[in-house]
């Protein structure tokens, strides 16, 4: 329980009373136990439990290993995910080689390459990319009836990996490029002074310097993908631990411990591969940057350089914008199959999307823009809570909306069918665990680290110094908090904001099992139905595309906020 | 350690950024052995300078001469010269050790000859103890000397030191200087420090530049360059002190105020007269040159006066000895000059 401790800031009262801010410290830790920590919590106890008689046991786990499916399909995710991480790397290694060491023109499309991926959930794109680089796909059609050869891409597990490496190397872009730009001048400078240069410098004291970004970017894509259910769902890989996990609970039932094993080793591997990145990060912070310094110097290439380079970046953003321009061709295509290119064009499944399905993109938007809300006001209040007051236990706050982040969207989905089935609610809305409600709140819990790290980040730029100027000036400790901290931190917090839901909305995994009729189910889970049939993928597609536009929107809103906000600091940190 | 000093020499150095010219015309020896100190404002190009001996930033016209090698167009990896960073550079993924015995590693030494001078180097700044650690376990003047270690491992023909106090607080400031000039004077290594801070110039260099907006203003010692500034500029960058305009008719400065001073170095170009504070002397009777105390500044061992004159504000320090009243605020009082020996200036 949160009890007023004195900080140096805090006045000294000789009664302990509940301050706004433990009230709302309460408040949220109550949410937290009751949406995400019990939940989870019961997941991971009931794999314990015999199904049968309650009583504690291994059996579950020994049933587990004991049958081929889920050994085989243990193995796959773990194969899947090491190999996404692998693949991914070969497309952000060399990216981020160039942006970094070379003055090059093409760095703007680097950057591009870097989101563009993200703009679409993976397993929108993936139906997409079986079309084009399937065993009758495009690309195979015509290497086929050229070269006489095909290429299996997609073949069963290439295929995850496939789309999950193009859709998840920004993240180790993104890491390691930051690493290598945080790297001040004057480690190399130290280095080519005491006689080293060239590829040797970079192995020796760039690189090692660039690892823990890269580690870190290499240990998110590993548990994304590992955590991963739409996307092998919707290129019907079942033998995986996220779908196994899936279709026991949805269709052997509630009860099957087989689920909560599952969901027990997904757990078990989030929490360690988080704490893995967070090892290699712990006390290697090596943005060593200095104020006034720059960055490794660049140098110009050659023409031949040059030419490598374009062609490598070209190859990659081919592949990257596969996923985009398969949707497209699926989406305005008539027919497409056993040819490169569909038989005609059409708008007509766009039609069908907004003749039919409407709800889902309404649903969607209340659903993401609810929960998106409640991420930033919850983050915001636990940033506040956790920076700015000695409230006893804050960092717990932190810790528990930061542990959203080792539970995988299928788990959270199984402790909310678990934990509220045959939850009557009242006013006729039905049982809880198939309530909209629950996706809501389910969203929100999801999105809560990212919005809470935004939140912190602002947080922290708005310096001490401008509170207690204005609490000097007579500001009291709310009027302060109104004032001054929350327009400050506006930025921040619509950057959260939109971040928050543009992620929100296309989240499928969580949703996935708690969507109670289709009248409720926002548009990932529209865009998983339609995707079943054959002829529901053109509309399943004009949805995707709805989807991209929101999600590139939301994006292009967000980053556009950022910039805006780092130079609104600048200005103000060079009238110093 | 020691090997055969050299000297270095700069001829007529231009560089620039782009279209800003931000050295011009360095003209520059350095003995060999010597300690030479760059001393400027921050935007004076001193840095610069010592980066383009080092081989970085963009190059340089000119010549850059160590010993007899010209070495403006070599690559930093070719130059060995040792440069100690301003922020240390040491890399955080390596040990102690291993940080100074990479620039061995890379001029490609055996092991069993790397280790045996490795740990020289450490014992020489007194850090052998901590050969182990990691230098994110190092206080501020710690890494100062690894990086010192560091470079010196290398057995380089020059030691460029590029504001090497300026992370450390003033107590270890004072200490560290003290120390390098030691350890150069043991090592014999011609060495160019770069600062921005006059005390740290003038208690550790033999010589030492003057830059302002990219041209050197003045080269001598540090008390050549207090006593007699070359320009307006170095006088108030040396040290406090009263500049009066006024003109010079052989013997006597006759300033704007109309005091006539006596001068021992007659100078028929001179315009202005630089005065020392701690020249001029107060008293509260007696001959001299009225004057009116306006303010007054306790500096422990001495009292700074602000004093109307009819030349202006002058800036008078007296020392202060115990028991002795100071004037106030506000009294009438005289100042004798002492003017035989100031500087005459012609800019």
């Amino acid at each position: 329980m949160p009890a007023i401790t004195d900080s140096p800031r805090r006045r000294l009262t000789l009664f302990p009373n509940l301050s706004g801010a433990a009230v709302a410290g309460i408040a949220i830790a109550i949410f937290l136990m009751a949406f995400l920590i019990l939940p989870v919590a019961q997941v991971l106890y009931v794999a314990f439990l015999d199904a049968r008689t309650g009583a504690f046991t291994f059996q579950n786990f020994q049933d587990f290993f004991n049958t081929t499916l889920f050994r085989e399909s243990f193995v796959n995710s773990f194969y899947v995910s090491a190999m996404s991480v692998v693949v991914a790397t070969m497309i952000a290694l060399p990216l981020a080689y160039i942006t970094t060491r070379f003055n090059f023109a093409g760095t703007a499309a680097i950057q591009a390459l870097g989101i563009i991926p993200l703009i679409m959930p993976p397993f929108v794109g993936a139906v997409a990319m079986s079309l084009l680089f399937g065993r009758n796909g495009s690309v195979n059609l015509l290497l086929n009836q050229y070269f006489g050869f095909r290429i299996p891409f997609m073949e069963g597990l290439n295929g995850v990996i496939l789309v999950q490496s193009i859709h998840y190397f920004p993240f180790i872009l993104i890491n390691l490029s930051a690493s290598l730009r945080n790297i001040d001048r004057s480690m190399e400078e130290a280095a080519q002074n005491l006689g080293s240069h060239g590829m040797r410098m970079f192995r020796r004291i760039v690189f090692p310097l660039a690892m823990p970004g890269y580690l870190a970017g290499a240990a998110l894509v590993f548990i994304k993908v590992f955590d991963d259910l739409g996307t092998p769902l919707l290129l019907n890989v079942n033998n995986m631990l996220a779908p196994q996990a899936y279709l026991r609970i949805t269709g052997v039932g509630i009860n099957d411990p087989m689920g909560y094993v599952i969901s027990f080793i997904l757990v078990v591997f989030s929490v360690f591969s988080l704490w893995a990145s967070f090892l290699f990060m712990r006390g290697k912070d090596y943005a060593t940057v200095q104020k006034g310094g720059g960055g490794l110097s660049r140098r110009d290439l050659n023409t031949r350089e040059k030419w490598l380079a374009w062609a490598t970046i070209l190859l990659i953003l081919a592949l990257v914008l596969s996923p985009h321009i398969g949707l497209l061709l699926l989406a305005f295509g008539t027919i497409w199959s056993f040819s490169p290119l569909p038989d005609g064009f059409t708008v007509q499944h766009f039609g069908t999307i907004f003749t039919q399905s409407t709800q889902y993109v309404w649903n969607t938007i209340i659903y993401a823009g609810t929960a998106a809300l409640i991420d930033v006001v919850l983050g915001c209040a636990i940033a506040y809570i956790v920076i700015r007051t000695g409230l006893t236990g804050r960092k717990w706050l932190d810790y528990m909306a930061t542990a959203a982040l080792a539970v995988p969207g299928v788990v959270l989905g199984i402790g909310y069918l678990r934990m509220f089935h045959g939850i009557q609610l009242p006013f006729g809305l039905g049982q809880m665990s198939s309530f909209w409600g629950i996706i809501i709140i389910a969203l929100a819990v999801r999105r809560l680290p990212y919005a809470l790290r935004a939140c912190m980040a602002a947080l922290q730029q708005v310096s001490l110094s401008l509170e207690e100027a204005a609490e000097s000036l007579g500001a009291s400790r709310t009027s302060t908090i109104r004032r001054i901290v929350v327009p400050l931190m506006t930025g921040g917090i619509l950057a959260g904001f939109v971040t928050s839901f543009a992620t929100a909305a296309v989240e499928l995994s969580a949703t996935i099992m708690l969507v109670g009729r289709s009248s409720d189910a926002p548009l990932a889970y529209g865009i998983y139905l339609y995707m079943q049939s054959p002829a529901g993928r053109g509309p399943g597609a004009a949805l995707g595309i709805l989807a991209v536009v929101i999600v590139a929107l939301g994006t292009y809103l967000s980053q556009r906020i950022i910039e805006r906000e780092r130079s609104r600091q600048s200005t103000i940190s060079d009238q110093h | 350690m020691t090997q055969s000093k050299v000297g270095i020499r700069i001829e007529d150095l231009h560089l620039s950024f782009g279209d800003t010219k931000v050295l011009e015309g360095i003209q520059l020896v350095i003995e060999p052995g010597e300690f030479f100190a760059f001393l400027g404002p921050s935007g004076s190009g001193k840095s610069t300078l010592l980066r383009a001996i080092a081989g970085f930033g963009p190059t340089p016209r000119g010549r850059i001469l160590i010993g007899d090698r010209d070495v403006a167009t070599l690559p930093p990896w070719k130059r060995n010269v040792g440069m100690v960073f301003q922020s240390y550079a040491l890399w955080p993924h390596m040990s102690v050790r291993r940080n100074v015995a990479f620039g061995l590693e890379e001029r490609r030494m055996p092991a069993s000859k790397i280790a045996p001078k490795v740990e020289a180097a450490l014992e020489t700044v007194g850090l052998l103890h901590l050969a182990d650690r990691m230098p994110g376990q190092l206080s501020g003047g710690q890494q100062q000397r690894v990086a010192l270690a560091r470079t010196i491992a290398i057995e380089p023909q020059v030691l460029l030191l590029d504001e090497p106090l300026s992370n450390l607080d003033a107590a270890l400031r004072v200490q560290m200087r003290r120390e390098l000039l030691s350890l150069q004077r043991k090592l014999g290594l011609t060495t160019i420090f770069v600062t921005h801070d006059q005390e740290e110039a003038n208690t550790t260099s033999d010589r030492m530049a003057v830059l302002d907006k990219g041209v050197i203003q003045q080269i001598g010692t540090p008390q050549q360059l207090y006593d007699y500034p070359a320009n307006t500029f170095v006088a108030g960058f040396l040290g406090t002190a009263n500049v009066l305009d006024g003109t010079h008719d052989g013997t006597h400065f006759i300033t704007r105020g109309g005091q006539r001073l006596a001068v021992a170095n007659p100078s028929a170009n001179a315009k202005r007269i630089v005065l020392r504070p701690q020249n001029i002397r107060v008293s509260g009777s007696g001959e001299g040159v009225p004057g009116k105390i306006s303010h007054r500044e306790f500096l422990g061992s001495q009292i700074r006066y602000l004093i109307d004159t009819p030349d202006g504000q002058l800036i008078v320090d007296t020392l202060h000895a115990t028991g002795h009243p100071p004037f106030d605020a506000g009294a009438e009082v005289k100042l004798t000059i002492d003017s035989q020996s100031a500087a005459l200036l012609e800019d």
